[in-house]
């Protein structure tokens, strides 16, 4: 115990609550962080991590409680109270000015006389510090998304910071960038700052963490060493209960071909090719993902076969369940594509960017896609009520009413609101993109099984998914898009990530049909 | 033949308002605040002069002024009056978070409403016969060319006009450096681009809003003062400012807010506003209003070639016309 007591505790946390309204977002919480170590902090959608992490940098304020900084008790009444203790947090939603140069960004805040010279000097000395690979006066508007998270990073760094808390950092990332994150949080950690990262993903925690703390609604659970933990351990600490990490997968019934594509090719508005002849089926009671490293023209083929995309050739042809004939698609406009009966649910990063009305309740964004329903001139409110109220209640979305502003529910929430409408449509082709994206395993389970639910009752169900582990245990079929081209289609039942792996970084693969 | 030595400073004398008042709303702009209440705040601005103006040379009788004290009195009611509106302005939007739009369009209305109120007052006082109020003994302190020289083309287009014309290209060059090469200027542009950024950064956002709001205010009232002292000689008449605020809010938009462009626009605007006394309209007030429509259209071009271009430097502040409260979610 003696080696255990000389380690200092960079933060304390003693009984914090916070209340927003009539919800508790965090119950006496009581956690430390100790002096040069990576902490993860663990817990499902709305267990109240941010708000708790929130409070640290000065955007809320605890109704009770006291924060201890270095064994020195503080008051963090705003974020320039957080910087002055050398705290720094990396916004989930990047907080940088788009409009300004990556310098720009990193000093805005501080005082002094404006140097920007000076200032641009300092920023590559941390740069070279730490490995990171920016270019000071670029715009942020042109960066990447791991680009922009280095540059939050280097603001915290040029402060002075010793203290780092990175809110979902790898949510955005590619493999290879999470990665060079996790390097960069070691070395920060070997030249003696201490880190908290919040995270969903297990195998993440399990990789780059020393201790792990779990929150479950808005409690804290308790703390495990990460070496003494495994994926399970932890799922069962976060959930509460026992949760079966497999993910139940019937044989695919009465397979038939209900949306055929053929040589899809589509140019983007500066006229750079984004999908190059596209040819596969979607077949009816089986669930196709679709993977690919991000930007491979995912978004372009599910926005092409909804109509919201402008196609330059190819065809897509439809073949309705109730037999009949095949219809074209092409040149449809969305609404005659949607009542063919074909649904897609987008999540893109802005969840709210697409398909949901922030200030609207529940109720409201159901009736977005009932509105031509009603008779005469009159909103029929009573069906999308019913639906909303259903929704609310099998997918437990966390919310004071239906009426409730989507815009303030947390992540999670939006999106089965989102999900959940799109599925209520009774589709013959849903299709989903990132459904589950900054999901908890939990919400994530749920998802998944009305996934499966949809494709048992003989939908065409199409997954665009970032995590193989996933893709490989949910579909049935793999579809592997690499630069715009179909580099392949495989068994998911036979495959592995190896295969999927090799496939998605080759050009213009052979079409090994499964 | 078109004389163009005679038309400039004519020109100029239309603008320098317009500058006053764009300076001042694209330093409000730039920090997220739209203020809609400008025409209002530059018609206070202008009738608060009019009455420090009036009660000091009511309180000096038929004796002679003090030059200093009748430059003075009138620029400081002035920039009190505009200020006040400021204030009221910031309180609503910024402290009790009401809609940018609405409020600024009452404070418009109300402002115009204060400045017809205390002129007639003030006309009631006089017992004049003309419904306006005439202050040409304070008027020429305004007036006095500050170079004293205005012999030859030179001196006529540009060294003929009263300090305040001089004070608004003064105010729209500092406030352009401001903003672009000082930190504080930095800070402001970053709340008007992104409030939460600024606010996660450490920049106190209600006091920028604040002081940008209220500044800004008091630069644009100061475009009142000099219409009515400077450019209408010291006649006050009611409605008689006709729509320079709205001008001015559109010069904003035509210099992509940029007060060092507002300068020369400023004096586009005015010449633009003038055109038709100097253009062959044949006495058709039809075709006289046509071309004072054109500031209108020269601004709706601008906007269409500005998204065209889709410049991201040249959007407005992309959090303009938004409130921002830290806890919201």
């Amino acid at each position: 115990m003696t080696a255990l007591e000389t380690v200092k505790n960079a933060i304390k946390m003693e009984n914090i609550t916070k209340r927003f309204g009539s919800v508790v977002a965090n119950r006496g919480i009581n956690m430390e962080l100790r002096e040069g170590e990576i902490l993860s902090l663990l817990g499902e959608n709305g267990s109240g991590k941010t708000t708790l992490m929130n409070m640290l940098s000065g955007i809320y304020f605890p109704d009770e409680g006291q924060i201890y900084i270095h064994d020195q008790p503080v008051t963090i009444a705003s974020p320039k109270d957080a910087f002055d203790l050398g705290i720094g947090m990396i916004h989930q939603h990047f907080k940088l000015v788009d409009l300004f140069t990556a310098t720009e960004n990193i000093i805005l805040g501080l005082e002094g006389k404006l140097d920007r010279a000076n200032a641009r000097k300092k920023v590559q000395e941390i740069c070279d510090k730490y490995g990171f690979d920016i270019d000071p006066d670029m715009k942020i508007y042109d960066m990447s998304v791991s680009q922009k998270q280095t540059v939050e990073i280097v603001k915290v760094l040029y402060r002075g910071a010793d203290i780092l808390i990175l809110d979902e950092p790898t949510a955005v990332l590619t493999p290879q960038e999470t990665e060079k994150l996790f390097a960069v949080m070691r070395n920060m950690k070997a030249d003696g700052k201490s880190l908290i990262i919040i995270t969903h993903k297990l195998h993440e925690v399990l990789a780059v963490s020393d201790r792990v703390a779990v929150l479950r609604k808005g409690e804290y659970i308790g703390d495990v060493a990460t070496k003494d933990a495994n994926q399970q351990s932890l799922t069962d600490m976060m959930v509460g209960r026992s949760v079966s990490l497999n993910i139940d997968r019937p044989l695919p019934v009465n397979v038939e071909p209900r949306v055929v594509i053929d040589g899809l090719t589509v140019f983007d508005e500066l006229g750079v090719k984004r999908l190059d002849d596209v040819s596969f089926s979607i077949n009816s009671g089986e669930i196709l993902g679709i993977a690919g490293v991000a930007g491979s023209g995912q978004r372009e083929l599910l926005e092409s076969i909804a109509g919201l995309y402008p196609i330059s050739s190819g065809s897509v042809l439809f073949t309705p369940p109730e037999g009949g004939e095949q219809q074209q698609l092409v040149g449809k406009d969305p609404m005659d594509i949607r009542k063919a009966g074909i649904a897609m649910s987008f999540v893109p990063e802005d969840r709210l960017g697409m398909g949901l009305v922030g200030s609207m309740g529940m109720t409201g964004n159901m009736m977005l896609r009932s509105w031509r329903k009603g008779k005469g001139i009159f909103l029929d409110r009573k069906d999308p009520e019913a639906l909303a109220q259903r929704i609310w209640q099998e997918l437990e979305v966390v919310t004071p009413s239906t009426s409730f502003p989507v815009r303030r529910m947390s992540g999670g929430n939006v999106q089965k609101v989102l999900v959940g409408r799109e599925i209520a449509q009774a589709p013959s082709v849903l299709m989903t993109a990132y459904a589950v994206r900054g999901l908890d395993i939990n919400t994530s389970y749920t998802i998944y099984n009305l996934l499966t639910e949809q494709k048992m009752q003989g939908v065409a169900v199409v997954y665009v998914g970032e995590d193989l582990d996933v893709l490989l245990e949910l579909c049935d079929r793999i579809l592997v898009l690499c630069g715009g081209q179909v580099s392949g289609v495989v068994d998911a039942r036979t495959t592995d990530k190896m295969e999927v792996g090799a496939l998605m970084t080759r050009m213009g693969g052979g079409q090994n049909n499964a | 033949m078109f004389d163009f030595v005679s038309f400039f400073p004519r020109a100029v004398m239309q603008g320098i308002p317009l500058l006053f008042g764009s300076t001042g709303e694209i330093l409000t702009e730039k920090s997220g605040n739209l203020n809609l209440g400008i025409p209002g705040i530059m018609y206070v601005g202008g009738i608060s002069g009019v009455i420090g103006a009036f009660f000091y040379e009511q309180s000096v009788g038929s004796g002679e002024l003090n030059g200093l004290l009748a430059v003075l009195i009138p620029f400081l009611c002035s920039l009190i009056g505009s200020l006040l509106m400021g204030l009221l302005y910031c309180f609503l939007t910024v402290t009790l978070r009401s809609n940018q739009n609405v409020t600024g369009l009452a404070m418009t209305t109300f402002g115009v409403g204060v400045g017809n109120f205390f002129g007639g007052s003030l006309i009631k006082l006089t017992a004049s016969e003309v419904p306006s109020i005439a202050l040409g003994r304070t008027s020429i302190f305004f007036k006095t060319a500050l170079f004293g020289e205005t012999n030859g083309w030179f001196g006529q287009m540009f060294l003929s006009y009263g300090f305040l014309a001089y004070l608004a290209i003064i105010i729209a060059l500092g406030a352009s450096f401001f903003l672009n090469r000082t930190r504080p200027g930095l800070h402001l542009r970053a709340v008007g681009e992104s409030a939460s950024t600024a606010d996660a950064a450490g920049i106190n956002v209600t006091r920028y809003k604040y002081l940008s709001t209220c500044i800004g205010s008091m630069i644009a009232g100061l475009g009142g003062l000099y219409y009515v002292m400077d450019y209408a000689n010291g006649v006050w008449s009611n409605n008689a400012f006709g729509d320079r605020g709205w001008l001015a809010i559109a010069l904003v938009i035509f210099t992509i807010w940029r007060p060092s462009a507002s300068i020369w626009a400023s004096i586009l605007f005015g010449g633009l506003y003038i055109l038709n006394i100097y253009l062959p309209t044949g006495g058709q007030m039809a075709l006289m209003e046509l071309y004072k429509m054109l500031p209108y259209i020269i601004t709706l071009l601008v906007l269409i070639v500005v998204s065209l271009r889709k410049k991201r430097e040249d959007q407005p502040p992309a959090s303009l016309g938004l409130s921002y409260f830290r806890e919201e979610r």
